[in-house]
Parts: structure tokens; sequence; C-alpha cells
């Protein structure tokens, strides 16, 4: 074996042995750094005859090549053990929370609210409102409804003085409004028919126990044309509830009622499953009455100057909270309004959950977290 | 309004059963609330016979019985002192559930002697009231039968009556409605004359004929109201939950619910003189039958003797002159009183009555005279006496216009076909007076509806007769593709709310009322909006702002252990009491810290940025300008003085934002800190509708932008806006951000001066800046701040 061979083989041993990168590149400048063996042997081939030198010279730089490849390879490897060793200290327990981040809730009242708009809209239906505050005019007396009528009695009313300069006078007093039929007076004395609106809103009555609150969320609707029959009532909302709860098939019934600014009046029951435990719709031979409607009185028309000869329509109300609560299983209307975060985290819905009828009218946010 | 089955029957020939009937009224428009049939809790109680009595050997009043049941002889140990051989009664075996008392029977053992089953009250199985002894029934009665095949049962049917149905208030009427649909004939109602014997010595007289067009009166003398009221009408009367007191209450209260007809009757011996039907005088004493005084004014209506007020007419009786069990000689009042009248009269005194409750609907105005007939014949015949002339004062009148009908409405206000010929049988089945006039029906009312004005009012009564249920069902289309239906104020109301539920809020819903006592704080000035009549003292003020109703709720959630908390609510603050003042405002509060504590150690306090950053989301949401409002430090008291401020466009406030007063905190009892924003929705200016959907162009350098950081010196009191301002307006083509990243107080610095470091970005346009261009950028930075500000470079 030539000196080159023994040198060369020493060398791959000490790559081979050498433990750590600081090994490593000592062995590299032992053998090709300035002073390097091999770097050595290369300076000798300048006294070398030609031909000796040329064969030398290959020779040595063919053991140089494959020292180089071998010390790349060496360190390569080296490194990735050192890398892993190094993971091998970083390990976090994974299993430990994120940081916390809260997703906020939609009030299933706006959910409702939201949802109603979506159905109504497809029908035609644009959303109107008005004041809360209201006087006796649009809330009592336009809708057909004079002050001595017993309906005023049905109903316990807030009020607020109307001018503070002077006594408090009932008659004259404002109210804070009992239903949003006021917005549907107020719409029809600014808009010609042909009128199809809804009027979501709080409405407020003097009321509170286990199924009341003194404010409520109502829905109302009115319909004013030359054409639309009682059948065309019965059809939307029947059409209505049916997409309101996502059922295909719904049981409705509708009784005879009364409210002094339709005629005919009815009621709107619908069929469900009444058990201890909770109530389904769409299902079972129970009823659920869930609201009132019937065809727009002419005196109302007349208070608004419309033309009862002329044109005719329909007007429903239907609470909101009551639908949120069939509809979500909520159980106690109170707690709507407590603010308590439990309650709200629980019937909340997240905020990505939009209604409309093309994604589905509800669920379709993700999950709740 | 509640009635019996058998009651019923009395006025209706029907072979209809109880579900038929019920099915009808819900039908026809009386809905039924419930129904109370007594049978169907009185499966496995049968009839028994009682074949042995023994006395109980360690009790003077307990029997030892043998009870034949047909099947097996029993014993039975029972308390009951009618108890005799022979004696055939209702036995409830042991494992029945006795409806008096809800208890499932046992085997019992009774001072030592077993007792297998008990023999049953009326009350015990709550088919009557009699608790005095057990059932005897009729000797020869099979002993093994169900009770309830012969018991007289009575189910008890609620409906609901609308006000305009105030016939249906009586029983009779409801008959006439169930005939009239076809479930039976109304049987007649038979009503004798009674001619009298002698002249009354009390006469009638009416002053006020406006309000009380008819009163008649009747003296009826050597009446015993001691007698019993029949069984018949004390079981009706218990039924509907009416205690029977004294056969003539009964008959009024009898007749009021039969015939839907009030009625008063007078201890004539405590009248002095005649009645006069008058106007109260303002301050005249009315002590009513429920003990309680009244001091009257002059739109009271008064039934008077010489003596003063002694009923209020059609409300209520007086205390004084009624009859009680010792009276003798009565006299009766049959009147007809207005609605107005007796509504304003009821309201302003708070007396409820079931009187009240007809006249304030609709009484039967032809029902006077044979209302005193029929109550004359009935007190005769339960009290005895003998009867005078009747007395009548006004005149009976009912004047109904004629209402007409175009039978070809049905088809075009209803969407159902109804020949003309059925729609007459039905108004004349209902009453009416029906004629064919040019094609139309000419109908008259009956006397028993006030209800009837207009075509609408006789279409309702076809409709309801045909049934609901027949008309058919028509989708009501969108003309065209559905549109956007949200005007932009309701649009930008939604979006806030999915914006701010997107920042981790809760939205919530609170009463628009609120504590007045707390509302003080946060009324801006304005005058609070109270409620006249509140439910309860802590809703006794239209909110001035949403944010003493969230920061009630936070109380609460704090006190159920729950300190941390984000909640908005985007609804209506009231500014003013006339229709109208009232705008739409995003309120929140976020409360205490971002989480409870974690092991990140991420959590922090919400501190007034969260309010503003929130403020500002909400503005972007409604597509506000959120670049160049202005913030100021003037937002009202009830926030932080230092540490809250208004986002305004010059006058026009769009939000206020800080953190809250302490001492409004204080006054809520709350120790966590809190911040809140109010956003006031309708000030958010809408943009210019522009057509164009294409988004702003967008043009990027390929250079790279070069940022460089500047800290300044400068008085505590200036605003970092100025200087980020300043910087910014320095040179517009080339600075395109400014930041500020450090804010320094304290040591190094002098007293009343602060740092404000702020980064600059400068981007070039065609070519890389060189140094002295950089130099000379950085400069008119320097200078500008300066020339704005006053600040020096650090």
């Amino acid at each position: 074996m030539s000196d080159i061979e023994v040198i060369k083989k020493e060398i791959v041993e000490q790559i081979t042995n050498a433990s750590d990168l600081k090994a490593l590149d000592d062995v590299r400048v032992n053998a090709l750094g300035k002073k390097g063996r091999i770097t050595e042997l290369l300076k000798t081939l300048g006294s070398m005859p030609m031909e000796e030198r040329i064969e030398f010279g290959k020779q040595i730089n063919a053991v140089k090549a494959e020292l180089d490849t071998l010390l790349t390879n060496q360190k390569q490897v080296l490194e990735t053990k050192q890398l892993n060793e190094k993971l091998k200290k970083e390990v976090i327990d994974v299993t430990l929370p994120c940081r916390p981040e809260t997703q906020g809730r939609i009030h299933p009242i706006s959910k409702v609210y939201e949802e109603v708009v979506a159905i109504f809209s497809e029908m035609g239906f644009e959303v109107a409102d008005g004041p809360e505050i209201e006087d006796q005019f649009h809330n009592f007396n336009a809708l057909n409804t004079p002050p001595n009528h017993p309906a005023r009695q049905m109903q316990d009313t807030f009020y607020v003085n109307n001018d503070i300069t002077k006594e408090f006078d009932k008659d004259s007093a404002y109210v804070v409004r009992t239903q949003t039929s006021s917005v549907q007076i107020r719409t029809m004395e600014k808009k010609q028919p042909p009128i199809r609106i809804i009027a979501p809103g709080r409405t407020y009555r003097s009321d509170y126990d286990a199924t009341h609150t003194p404010m409520f969320h109502q829905v109302e609707g009115l319909v004013v044309d030359k054409k639309t029959t009682m059948a065309d009532l019965k059809g939307c909302l029947y059409d209505f509830m049916k997409e309101f709860f996502e059922v295909d098939d719904l049981k409705v019934r509708f009784r005879p009622s009364f409210f002094p600014f339709t005629e005919p009046s009815a009621e709107m029951d619908i069929g469900c499953l009444k058990s201890k435990t909770e109530l389904k719709i769409g299902t079972g031979n129970d009823w659920l009455e869930v609201l009132g409607c019937g065809m727009v009185h002419p005196n109302v028309l007349k208070a608004c100057g419309i033309d009862p000869e002329e044109y005719q329509g329909f007007a429903f109300g239907v609470g909101m909270d009551r639908l949120a609560m069939l509809k979500y299983g909520i159980p106690d209307l109170r707690t709507f309004f407590e603010s308590d975060v439990r309650w709200i985290k629980n019937y909340g819905f997240a905020p990505l959950d939009i209604s409309a009828m093309t994604l589905g009218l509800s669920g379709n946010g993700g999950l709740t977290r | 309004m509640k009635f019996t089955l058998s009651w019923l029957k009395e006025h209706l020939d029907t072979d209809a059963n109880i579900n038929e009937i019920v099915e009808t009224l819900t039908r026809i428009g009386l809905e039924v609330e419930e129904v109370v049939d007594p049978a169907s809790s009185l499966k496995g109680f049968i009839t028994a016979r009682i074949d042995e009595v023994e006395d109980h050997p360690d009790s003077d009043h307990l029997h030892v019985l043998r009870v034949n049941t047909g099947k097996e002889v029993l014993q039975v140990v029972c308390g009951a002192p009618n108890v005799h051989k022979g004696l055939v009664g209702i036995y409830a075996p042991t494992g029945s559930l006795i409806p008096c008392y809800g208890e499932t029977l046992k085997v019992a053992k009774i001072r030592g002697v077993e007792s297998m089953g008990m023999m049953c009250s009326e009350k015990e199985l709550m088919v009557g009231d009699d608790h005095t002894g057990i059932i005897e029934l009729d000797s020869n009665t099979e002993i093994g039968m169900s009770a309830s095949s012969v018991l007289n049962i009575d189910p008890v049917i609620e409906v609901s009556i609308t006000p305009n149905r105030a016939e249906c208030l009586g029983v009779r009427g409801i008959a006439r409605d169930l005939a009239a649909s076809g479930l039976g004939k109304l049987k007649p109602l038979e009503i004798k004359k009674i001619e009298g014997t002698f002249e009354s010595p009390i006469k009638v007289s009416i002053d006020c004929l406006e309000d009380c067009p008819t009163y008649t009166g009747r003296y009826i003398r050597g009446v015993n109201n001691k007698a019993e009221t029949p069984k018949w009408m004390k079981d009706r009367l218990t039924a509907i939950g009416l205690r029977p007191i004294s056969p003539l209450v009964d008959i009024t209260n009898y007749i009021n619910y039969d015939l839907a007809r009030p009625l008063h009757v007078f201890d004539a011996d405590k009248l002095k003189g005649n009645i006069k039907v008058r106007m109260a005088k303002d301050g005249e004493e009315f002590l009513a039958l429920n003990e309680k005084s009244f001091v009257l004014d002059d739109k009271a209506l008064g039934i008077c003797d010489d003596e003063g007020v002694q009923c209020l007419g059609g409300i209520m009786g007086g205390l004084n002159k009624g009859s009680y069990e010792d009276t003798q000689n009565v006299f009766l009042e049959c009147a007809l009183f207005k609605p107005e009248c007796i509504a304003r009269t009821g309201r302003k005194f708070q007396l409820d009555s079931d009187s009240r409750y007809r006249y304030e609907r609709w009484v039967d105005p032809m029902s006077n005279i044979s209302g005193n007939e029929y109550a004359t014949q009935m007190i005769l015949d339960i009290c005895g006496g003998e009867a005078s002339k009747m007395e009548i004062a006004g005149i009976e009148n009912f004047d109904a216009k004629p209402v007409y009908l175009r039978p070809e409405k049905l088809k075009t206000f209803i969407g159902l076909e109804v020949e003309k010929e059925k729609c007459a049988e039905i108004l004349s089945n209902l009453g009416f007076k029906v004629e064919e006039e040019n094609g139309k029906l000419k109908a008259i009312s009956p006397s028993w509806r006030g209800d009837i004005e207009c075509e609408q009012d006789l279409i309702e009564e076809v409709v309801r007769m045909i049934g609901l249920d027949n008309i058919p069902l028509c989708s009501m289309k969108s003309e065209g593709f559905p549109r956007p239906v949200l005007t932009p104020i309701q649009n930008n109301i939604m979006v806030i709310k999915h914006e701010l539920a997107s920042r981790g809020m809760y939205e919530t819903v609170t009463f628009s009322f609120t504590d007045s006592s707390i509302a003080k704080y946060f009324r801006r000035g304005n005058e609070g909006v109270l409620i006249q009549n509140p439910i309860i003292t802590e809703f006794d003020e239209m909110r001035p702002s949403v944010l003493p109703n969230l920061l009630i709720g936070a109380k609460n959630n704090i006190a159920r252990g729950y300190p941390n908390m984000a909640l908005f609510e985007v609804v209506p603050e009231f500014y003013g009491r006339n229709p109208g003042e009232q705008r739409t405002v995003a309120s929140g509060i976020r409360v205490g810290k971002t989480d409870r504590k974690e092991w990140t150690g991420s959590t922090r306090l919400y501190d007034v940025f969260d309010a503003k950053a929130d403020a500002l989301a909400v503005i972007a949401a409604a597509k506000g300008p959120i670049e160049n409002p202005q913030i100021t430090t003037d937002a009202p008291d009830y926030y932080h003085p230092g540490r809250s401020g208004a986002i305004r466009l010059g006058k026009n406030v769009l939000a206020y934002f800080g953190e809250l007063h302490p001492s409004v905190l204080k006054a809520l009892d709350i120790k966590t800190n809190v911040v809140a924003f109010e956003v006031f929705v309708e000030n958010i200016p809408t943009p210019r509708d522009n057509k164009s959907k294409a988004k702003k162009r967008l043009e990027l350098s390929q250079l790279q932008a070069v940022e460089k950081d500047l800290a300044f010196v400068c008085s505590k009191d200036v605003k970092a806006v100025s200087i980020v301002g300043a910087a910014k307006t320095a040179d517009r083509e080339n600075i395109t951000d400014v930041r500020v990243f450090d804010v320094y107080e304290g040591e190094n610095l002098e007293q009343d001066k602060k740092s404000i470091a702020i980064t600059v970005t400068f981007q070039p346009k065609d070519k890389t800046y060189t140094d002295t261009e950089l130099e000379a950028l950085m400069n008119k930075v320097i200078v500008e701040v300066g020339k704005k500000t006053g600040a020096v470079l650090r």
C-alpha cells in the first residue's frame, strides 16, 4: 500500500469516528486545511518530475475528492443527529389548550328577525319600522279601536305623559306601542297601494309573569292591493310557517276570531306533538296557536285615506319570541331578556350563521364554540 | 265563559256527543279552552251494595261494611253517617285514584280493621258538592256497573268569547250558534207574561236616557229567600265556579249566564221612595256589595232612592239595600245600560263584575221586558211570593240599519265561491232578517248582535259557518326576482350585529325600560321619558341610553360568578317623549378581562382601546368613514373624563367610547372595570350610491418601501393624532403610512413632557431613494411635526 493509501485510510477512519461537528471539522482541517496532510502532499507535487507528477496528481486529487464527499456526507449525518437531539429537547405538551378566543353570539330574536325577513322577502314583502312611543291615533283609533272599545281593555297599555308641563291625561297621553300595527298605519299614510310590508319590532304590554314580559317582539304583515283575498292570506301564512319551521309538511288550522282591525278575523294553529318534555312541530295531533290575522277592516283603510271599495288586503301578527321558543326549544320567555352569558352562549347563534332561503335558513354558520 | 253539557242541552236539541260539540265550537269561532269531564277520571269505579253494617270495635263513628260488587264481597271501613244495609253507592277499589284527593287508594288498616277500598261521596268523585255522606243511588240500581254510566255526570266546557260576541256570554247564544252551524235545533224559550196582581209601590224614572234607555222593575212581595235553590241550578253554578248563596242571588247569576241578561234585586223594604236612574253627584258616596266605599263623580250612573245611590248601574249593587236571607219583599231590576258609560265607570273605579263584563260588550236591548218576565217567573217558582205589575221607564228599541251583502264578494274578497241562497240560509239561521234586493242580500241583524256594521261582518258570519278550512290556500309569489328588502339603515343594523358578534361579543336583548335611578346618569342633558304606569319601579323610564341595561346585565352576570364578558345590543334609545324621538344605537360593554387567566398569560384587562376599536368596527360595518373622522375628548360625563372620546364628523357625533366613570359604576355597585361604546347608527353618513361595483384600482410599486423610526419629545397635552397627522401631511406623495410604536413618559424627560415615537413608511415611485433624498424626506417630517405640535426630535 502506498503512503497515500495509508493516509487516506487513516483519514477515512477519523471521519467515520468523528462524533460531532467539531471533531469532524478538526479532521477536515488536519486533512485538507492549509497545513493538512493531503495539502502537504500536494505541495510536494512541484518538486516531482513531470510524469510522476501527473500520475501522483491524479491519484491525490481523486483521494481529495473522495474525502470531500465523505466529509460532506458525514457532516450531514452529524447535523441531522445534532438537530434531532436539539428537537428532542424542544418537546411541548401539545395537549395544552390554545390561547382563549371567544366566539360571539347573535341573539335568537335577531336570528328570527333575519329568518322572517328572508322568507317574506321571497314573497315580495318589504320591511317597515316606526316609532315605539306612539300617539293613540296610530296605536288604537286608526286601527278601529275607539277609546271605549272592549279590545282596548284586553291589553294593558303603558302610558307616557305627552306634555310634561301639564298633568297626565290618559286620553291625550302617548302610549308605548302595544302592537306594531301602528307601523301599518304609518305606511298606509305615506304610500298608496299596492303595499306589501312586514313590520317586525318591539311591543309593550303591562303584563309580567311566567309567560308574559312587558316587552316582547312581534312581526306584523300587511298586504293591500286590488285583488288579495283570504285565500292568499291562508297560503302566505301556511308557506311562511312551513318555511320557518323548516318542515316538509305542516298541518294548519284557521279558526274564526276577533280583532278590531280585521274582518273577518282568524287565528292560525299549527299541528304539533306535545309531550311533557318537548314540543315537536310538523307532527302529532295537537294544536298550537301561533298567530292572529284577517282581512283589513274597511275602517282601517278609510282612516288611512284608502278607499275600501277599491282596495282590500290582509294583515297578520305573530310573536317573534314565541317563534324562537318553538323553533329552537327555548323554554322560558323571561330568560330572553336577562343578559345571562350562559344563556346567550347556549341559545345564541354563531356570527357567521346567515339566514337566507338559498343557504338553508338556519345552521349554516358552523358550530358554536 | 263556562257551561255544562246538560245546560247547553237545555237550549239545544242535539244528538252530538261532547267531542263533536267541542270541535264545532272551535270551528265556528267559540274557541274551546278546556273541557273538564269527570267521567274520564272514574274508570274502575263501580256500583256496589252494602250487605252488612257493623260498628267498628274501636270507634264510635266508624262502621265496618260488607260491600258487594257483584263479583265479590269486601270489607270496607267507612265513616259516613248515612251508611245502612242495602244502600247502593259508588265503590272505589284499591288502586284507584280518588279525583278529589289525587291519591291512589291503598289497602289500609283503620284502627286495626282492614279496609279494601272505599265508598265515595259526590265531592270525592268531583261530580258534585255533597260531602255529608256517601252517594246513595236508587236501591234498584244494578251492582257492578261503571260509575259514569249511573251518575249524573255533567262535563264542563270553557270557551273563550271574543268581545264582538257578547250574546255568547249566555249559554243560549252558544246554543244558537251551534244550531246555526247544523249541530242541532235551538229549543224555544218559553217566557210567560206575568200580569201582576197589584200596582208596584215603587215607581221608576230615568233622568239620563242616553246611558240608560230602558229600565224595568217589579215588586214581588212575600218571597222566601231561605228556600233551597234547586239542585240542578246549584250544580250548574258550582260547575262553572260560582258559589250558591241564596235563591235570589242564584237566580240572577243563573240568568246572567243562561241568557247573558244581567239583573239586580233590591230588598224593597230597605228602599226609601222611588227608584230614579240618574248620574251621581260629584262626591256622592256609594258603598258597594264588595264592602268597598267609593266617592262617585257625575259620569257614574246611579240607581238611586231617596237616600242616594243604591246600585252602580250595570256594574255592582250596593251593600245596604241588597237581598239577604231574611228579605221578604224585593224589587227586581232588568234594565239596559250603554257600554261607554259602563266601561268608563268600571275602569274609573276598578270594579269588575259579570254584569259589567256583559254590559260593556252588548246586552240585547230587547231583553228587558222579557228578561223581567222570565226572572219574575223563576223567583215565584223558587221563592214563592206575589208579583206586582211591571214598572217600565224609557222604551225598548233596537234600530238596526240594514247591511248589504254582495254574494260575489265571497269570491273576490275571500277566494271562495258561496251561492247566494247558502249565504241567505246561514244568515237566517243566525237570526238575521234577510231579503234579496237587486241581487244583494239585505240583512237586518237580530237585537242580540251589536257587532254587525258592514259587509265584511256579514262575510265573516258566512265564512265561519262554512268553515275557514274550506277556503283554499293560495301561495303568494314575488313579482320577478326577489329584491333586497332592507333599507340601508336596517341593513347596517344587521351587519353591525354580525360584526360585533364576530369580534367575540354576545348580543343581548334588554327591555326598552330602565331604572330611572340609574338612567339619570345617562340622560345627556335631556328630560327623562318616564312611564306613567310602570309595571315595576325598576322599569319606570324609557332608556335614554342602552348602557344602563347592559350594565345591569353585567352586574347580574358578575353576581352569578361570571366577571368577564362582552355584551352588545343594537336598539333604539329615547331622547324625547314624542313619537319618533328615538335613535338606533349600537352599544356594547366589555367588562373585566379578555378571558379568565390561562397558561399562556395572554389575558389582559379590557381598556379604552378595545371600546374604541369596537366603535370603529361598527362604523366600518355601516360603511362609514373610518379614515377621516375626528377623535375628540368630549364624551358625556358618564364616561371617565380622561379616558374617553367621541368620534365625530364636525358637529355630527358618530360614537362615544371610553372607560365608564367610576362614580357611575359605584352607583351600580360594579367593582370591575368596564369600557363601553355607543355608535349612533343613523348618524353614520351613507356612502354615495356608486353604481359601479369595481374596487379601487390597485397600483403596486416594484420598489421596496423604506421604514424610518423617529422619536419626538413634546408637551404632555399634545395628542398622538396630531403628530401622526402632521407626519402624514409632510409629504403625501412619498409617505404611505405613519404608525405610533412607542409612547413614553418619566425618567430622562422633563415633568410636563412625553416622547412619542413613530415609524414612517416612505414608498419610492420610480427609483430607489438616494441617502440625500431620504434625509430630505425625514427632515420634512421633523419640520412639519415641529411646526404643528411643537415636538422636537429626541
